[in-house]
This record gives structure tokens, sequence and C-alpha cells, in this order.
């Protein structure tokens, strides 16, 4: 087995691991921190597939920005692992929802394994890569803007709205009639 | 070298086990969570191709769906908050307000 090979098996096995860990814990904190790992080890497999720069994007911008904002919610929530949270379905349901799962899975698999892969994406089989600027920023910047740079432009749109938006959602009507403390904890953190 | 088709497995395997998360998971943020990561999913697939076609427009895309994931995460995440403070749970089964 080559280097590239075992690297690949041991962080494909960590994300699998990371995320079914992620949904199998009660507490919502260890959840973010066991998709945090999953993460990580998906960043390496970016690595591999020689996409630097977006192997450091997802880990600045998912576990710098997006789970610690998850967890800045779990704490104002301040949330246990309650029973209240536990699945209550019947257990017909609950065997649904994993068959159901399991077959989506199945057929993804199914498909990959049997689709047809032309000449131009080599034969299934990775080419060594053209330009010694793949995945470069560079190279990603390049494309961002020049032939993407519409699209570019609509997602700064597209984070001011979102910015409005959660300002918005997360702000307290004036007239709300009695606020419990624990709420003005969560509006002041909010404000913030 | 590793074939495509390996880095397509593990996207559809993580994919699948953030589906069963959304279905079992009674914790709204869980749930959030949980398509956070098949959005990655998505994203490591996207790359996949993109390094097997030699071309790098996999990776606009991927960069564009980091922009909206975290938008989405952000504005989720607000109404969660404002739903809280209505209700106060996270259990997802009692958010059915707008259940007709």
């Amino acid at each position: 087995m080559s280097l590239d090979v075992i690297i690949f098996v041991i962080s494909a096995i960590v994300a699998v691991f990371g995320a079914t860990m992620m949904i199998a814990q009660r507490n919502a904190v260890a959840s973010v921190l066991y998709l945090i790992l999953s993460l990580v080890a998906q960043a390496v497999l970016y690595i591999q597939l020689n996409a630097l720069f977006l192997a450091a994007l997802l880990i600045i911008i998912y576990t710098g920005a997006i789970l610690v904002l998850f967890l800045f919610v779990i704490m104002l929530l301040n949330l246990r692992g309650s029973e209240e949270l536990v699945d209550k379905s019947s257990s017909l349901g609950r065997v649904t929802k994993y068959l159901v799962s399991f077959l989506l899975v199945l057929e993804l698999v199914f498909v990959v394994r049997s689709s047809f892969f032309p000449s131009s994406v080599g034969g299934g089989v990775m080419t060594s890569v053209k330009s010694t600027g793949f995945g470069s920023v560079e190279g990603v910047a390049t494309l961002l803007f020049t032939r993407y740079l519409y699209p570019f432009e609509l997602t700064s749109i597209l984070l001011l709205a979102a910015i409005v938006g959660a300002v918005v959602m997360a702000k307290r009507e004036r007239n709300a009639t009695a606020p419990a403390p624990r709420e003005d904890n969560v509006t002041e953190e909010v404000k913030r | 070298m590793i074939p495509i088709s390996a880095y397509l497995i593990v996207a559809a395997v993580l994919f699948g086990i953030g589906t069963v998360g959304v279905l079992i998971s009674r914790n709204m943020i869980v749930v959030f969570m949980c398509v956070e990561l098949m959005l990655n999913a998505a994203n490591l697939a996207l790359i996949a191709f993109s390094r097997a076609l030699n071309i790098m427009d996999g990776h606009v895309f991927v960069f564009l769906a980091l922009a909206v994931a975290a938008a989405e995460a952000a504005v989720g995440l607000a109404i969660v908050l404002a739903v809280y403070r209505n209700r106060e749970t996270v259990n997802i089964d009692r958010f059915d307000m707008m259940k007709w």
C-alpha cells in the first residue's frame, strides 16, 4: 500500500467515525466537537485532491466560524442532554428512518460503482494534475474574478440578506410580555 | 492513485449519515449540524470531480457553497433562538406551530 492509500483510508475512516459519533451523541457540545473532527478529516481529503486553498477555507470557515457559532448558541440556550430530546417515535418508525437512509446510501454507491467514467475523467482513475497551480489561491481567484464574477458578487448580496435576516429574527419584540431572567440574558448576548 | 469512485463513496456515506441524523435527531441544533454535514459531503464530491476532470470550476462551486452554508447557519440559528424564546425548548417535535 502506498502512502497515498494509507492517508486516504485513515482520513475516510476518521471522517465517517466523526459523523457517526456526532449523531450518536446526546450532548450537543460533544456533537459539535465530533463534527469538527469529521471536518478536519475531510480537509485532509481535500488536500489529497489538490484543493489546498479550499482545505484551508474549510477549517477556517467551518471550525473557526460556523461551528463556533453553533457552540455559542448551545451555550446561550444552556442545553443539556435531556430525556426530552430522545427520539420517541415507534420502533417501526425508527427502523424506517434507518432503512430509508441506508437505501439512499446503497443507491448512491450503486450509481457510483456502475457509472461509466469517460476518458476525459481519466476513466475514473485520477490523472496527474496538468498545471502546478491547481487548487492554489491564485487558481481559484482567477476563476472567481473572471468567469464567475457575477455569482461571486451575488454571494455578497446573499450574505448581506443573511446578516439582516439574522438580526431581525434574533431581535426580541419591544412589547414582549413578562421577560424571564434567562430570556434577558439571551437577548443581551445576541445584541452584543 | 486512488480512483475517483473511492472519494464519491466516502461522500455518499457521509451524506447518508447526515440523512440519518436529520431524521432521528430531536435536537434542532443537531439537525442543523447534520445539514451542514450533508453540504460538506456534496462539496467533497464536487472537489473529487474537479480533480478528476482537471478543471478548477468545482472549486469555485465549493467556495460559493461555503458562503451559502455560512449564511444558512446564521439565519438558522437566529430562527432557533427566536423559537426557543417562545417555546423554551429546542425539541423539533414541538415546532409544529406552522402545521395546519
